[in-house]
């Protein structure tokens, strides 16, 4: 009787233990956007409708642009091909509806990481890709060298639906300059409506000016203007509710940049398998199984960087190569005086 | 028995449809926004919106709550649509009666008015006007004045501002100059109805108009000064006019766009009612001694403006819905300010769409209201 009554025991808690572990690890594997995207066969990624350096189309539809390449690399290790993606332009305006209703899977579009985005509407921000501040550009001869020479009555030109708006006011109300705000849907617009003098300046994220200056019909009779009057970490973004997914997403941007920590490239990622350094080491994937936390295989890392580069590969060649900012400021990993600092993947 | 299932059964059956498919949508809408963390609730409208507003109405800074943004959206949205209404009948009306007149010139440019206008998709035309006419014009400095007070710039038309004195006493007078007229108008009828007598009822009416607001100036202490709008320096390069009243370029180009696009459809419901009242008519009112003016007055336009009213409420409508076009070329109206800024500032998709959609219902169904009952008052009074 008592044996009976230990074997029973035994059994339970061997159900449960066995039980407790599939839960386990079906929680840990299973993500209804990784599935879906498998089955699709490609990733769907919601970009800007045209930013230099950050996503842009060429004529014949390419997309290239650091967004662009996050989620190249979420391709990359969750399909194995770069180039699956299926980039989906959007306005401002609609990018966060896009994605919270699932027509995509990513957004990756120069998006401010902030507290209310973050927490109340259904969104997760994974990380950093590009640290930004917003700035002003005015036209050369007008001799305005700083913000502090506004005066009142200014017209400003700036994008719909952006933290641009909010900064804005901020920055007017406090300084109690009264200002114009004209505000448009698409960015060309803005260029535009800048270009043909309406507005005395132009405003958005640094990098968006510089990016934008290009598109002018005179682009050296314009100038940013020094000052920064707003943190604006830019990043990718997925829907609440997928924590793998999430996790997934995160750790390919973060594999991007800690290949550039450690030196590894698109073109020494097959020859670093044999370095002697164990952090390298793994994240070729030739050492621990850290793919099985995603439900993806060892590889999916050193495909990201066979196919995609390194964050600084990815910067050189959208960010500087195109002249938009060659420095690279705080976008500079940790070590050399930047603020690009991944955790380490382990 | 039978026969009140007959009746009723389907009724039943589609109201059940229309409840179960509501339902649904708004469970699966429920399901999805809690799985995603998405609280749904309108008390965001009293939150302060901390965004400006180029142009607005009424009073209104960042640190308004969203619901007064809401209504700087809407206010601005009825302020494009009621002048572009206005400006779109007044060429309507004329762009009709020139398509039917004898002379070849005037018929064949109104003719060709009409196709060239209204076979141009209309956002196309509300690029044309803001981003190739209007940024033709000069700069602020630029600017030649327009009868010696205006200035058209390409960073908006520059008005100068009526600075009233006494500005109720004028309002008083202008009522009751309106209120006499309509007692005037009732006179005449009577008179005519009774006795046979005509009066000119246009031209006391006018004298009416006048003089009273007139006396209002000489007795009343009302007094009107203009603020005219001066040049300011903002740069070495850049300036702006400061005072008197700035009219965007944005609402140009969109009451231009909006009146000429929608006015060739009035000008062909005008045709249509016109040349509905048939030959007979005018020539029987011609017999009996009318003048060719009491012609169009008294027997053709009561016959014609029934059938005309109905299809331009439709176009009136279209006119308005139409004005959200404006969010394409920065005019802050309600889906640029409320739909637009206020969406992403929140992310309350749901609620603010549904909120903007309700809101032109409304406003659609205001103006249908409006022009039913004119139509009612115009249609036969059948004895």
């Amino acid at each position: 009787m008592f044996k009976l009554v230990k074997r029973l025991t035994s059994l339970v808690a061997m159900f449960a233990v066995l039980f407790a572990f599939s839960t386990e690890t079906m929680a840990a594997k299973k993500s209804k956007t990784l599935e879906n995207t498998k089955k699709r066969g490609f990733v769907r990624c919601g970009v800007s409708q045209g930013l230099p350096g950050f996503s842009n189309a060429d004529e014949s539809g390419n997309w290239t642009g650091i967004d662009v390449d996050v989620c190249r690399a979420v391709a990359a290790a969750t399909l194995g091909d770069a180039t699956k993606v299926k980039f989906t332009p959007l306005s401002a305006k609609e990018r966060f509806t896009a994605l919270t209703s699932g027509e995509i899977d990513i957004l990756s579009r120069n998006t401010t990481w902030t507290l209310s985005r973050d927490a109340d509407i259904g969104l997760t921000f994974v990380g950093v890709n590009f640290y930004d501040g917003q700035g002003f550009m005015v036209r050369k001869g007008s001799g305005i060298k700083s913000t502090s020479e506004f005066k009142n009555g200014t017209s400003v030109c700036t994008n719909l639906g952006t933290t641009t708006e909010l900064n804005m006011r901020d920055f007017f109300d406090s300084r109690g300059i009264s200002y114009e705000p004209v505000v448009f849907e698409k960015a060309d617009e803005v260029v535009a409506a800048y270009d043909a003098g309406r507005c005395d300046t132009y405003t958005t994220d640094k990098s968006g000016l510089a990016a934008q200056r290009t598109k002018l019909s005179a682009p050296d009779d314009h100038v940013v203007l020094p000052e920064t009057i707003s943190k604006e970490p830019l990043g990718p973004v997925v829907r609440q509710g997928d924590s793998v997914w999430e996790d997934i997403v995160r750790w390919s941007l973060n594999t991007m940049i800690e290949a550039e920590e450690y030196g590894v490239n698109s073109s020494n990622a097959d020859m670093m398998k044999t370095s002697n350094n164990p952090a390298i080491k793994r994240l070729v994937g030739a050492e621990g199984e850290l793919g099985a936390a995603f439900g993806l295989d060892n590889d999916w890392n050193l495909r990201i960087i066979k196919q995609v580069g390194n964050y600084g590969e990815s910067y050189k060649r959208n960010i500087a190569d195109t002249g938009i900012l060659p420095d690279r400021g705080p976008n500079e990993l940790w070590t050399k005086g930047g603020i690009l600092y991944v955790p380490p993947a382990r | 028995m039978n026969n009140i299932i007959k009746k009723f059964l389907p009724q039943i059956l589609a109201i059940l449809f229309v409840v179960l498919i509501f339902g649904f949508l708004t469970i699966n809408a429920q399901t999805n926004m809690d799985n995603r963390g998405i609280d749904f609730g309108f008390g965001f409208l009293s939150q302060e919106s901390s965004f400006d507003v180029q142009f607005s109405l009424i009073e209104y800074s960042g640190s308004d709550s969203y619901a007064r943004a809401f209504l700087v959206g809407l206010l601005n949205t009825l302020l494009v649509s009621f002048i572009s209404i206005i400006f779109c009948t007044i060429l309507g009306v004329i762009i009709g009666v020139a398509r039917l007149s004898s002379n070849y010139l005037i018929k064949n440019s109104a003719a060709w008015y009409v196709e060239f206008f209204r076979n141009i998709p209309l956002l196309l035309q509300i690029f044309f006007w803001y981003y190739a006419a209007l940024r033709a014009l000069p700069l602020p400095e630029k600017a030649n004045a327009w009868f010696g007070v205006t200035y058209m710039t390409v960073k908006g038309y520059y008005i100068p501002a009526m600075v009233w004195e006494n500005l109720n006493v004028f309002l008083y007078c202008g009522l009751a100059a309106i209120i006499s007229i309509i007692i005037l108008r009732n006179y005449a009828n009577n008179l005519r109805d009774n006795k046979g007598k005509q009066i000119p009822v246009l031209l006391y009416s006018l004298a009416i108009l006048i003089i009273l607001p007139l006396l209002s100036f000489l007795i009343g202490g009302v007094s009107l000064e203009f603020e005219l709008p001066q040049l300011k320096k903002l740069s070495k390069i850049s300036y702006i006019y400061e005072g008197g009243i700035s009219l965007p370029p944005e609402l140009i180009a969109l009451v231009l766009a909006l009146s000429l696009y929608t006015s060739t459809f009035v000008a062909e419901c005008v045709r249509a009612g016109i040349e509905g009242v048939s030959k007979g008519q005018k020539e029987a009112a011609a017999s009996v001694g009318l003048t060719p003016n009491q012609v169009l007055k008294l027997v053709i336009m009561p016959q014609a403006l029934r059938i005309i009213i109905p299809p331009t409420t439709n176009q009136y409508l279209n006119l308005t819905k139409n004005s959200s076009l404006a969010a394409a070329i920065a005019y802050p109206d309600l889906v640029l300010v409320f739909a637009g800024t206020a969406l992403m500032q929140t992310g309350k998709a749901i609620e603010i769409v549904s909120i903007t959609m309700l809101t032109y219902l409304t406003i659609s169904l205001t103006i249908a209201a409006i022009m039913n009952w004119y139509n009612k008052k115009i249609e036969i009074k059948e004895k």
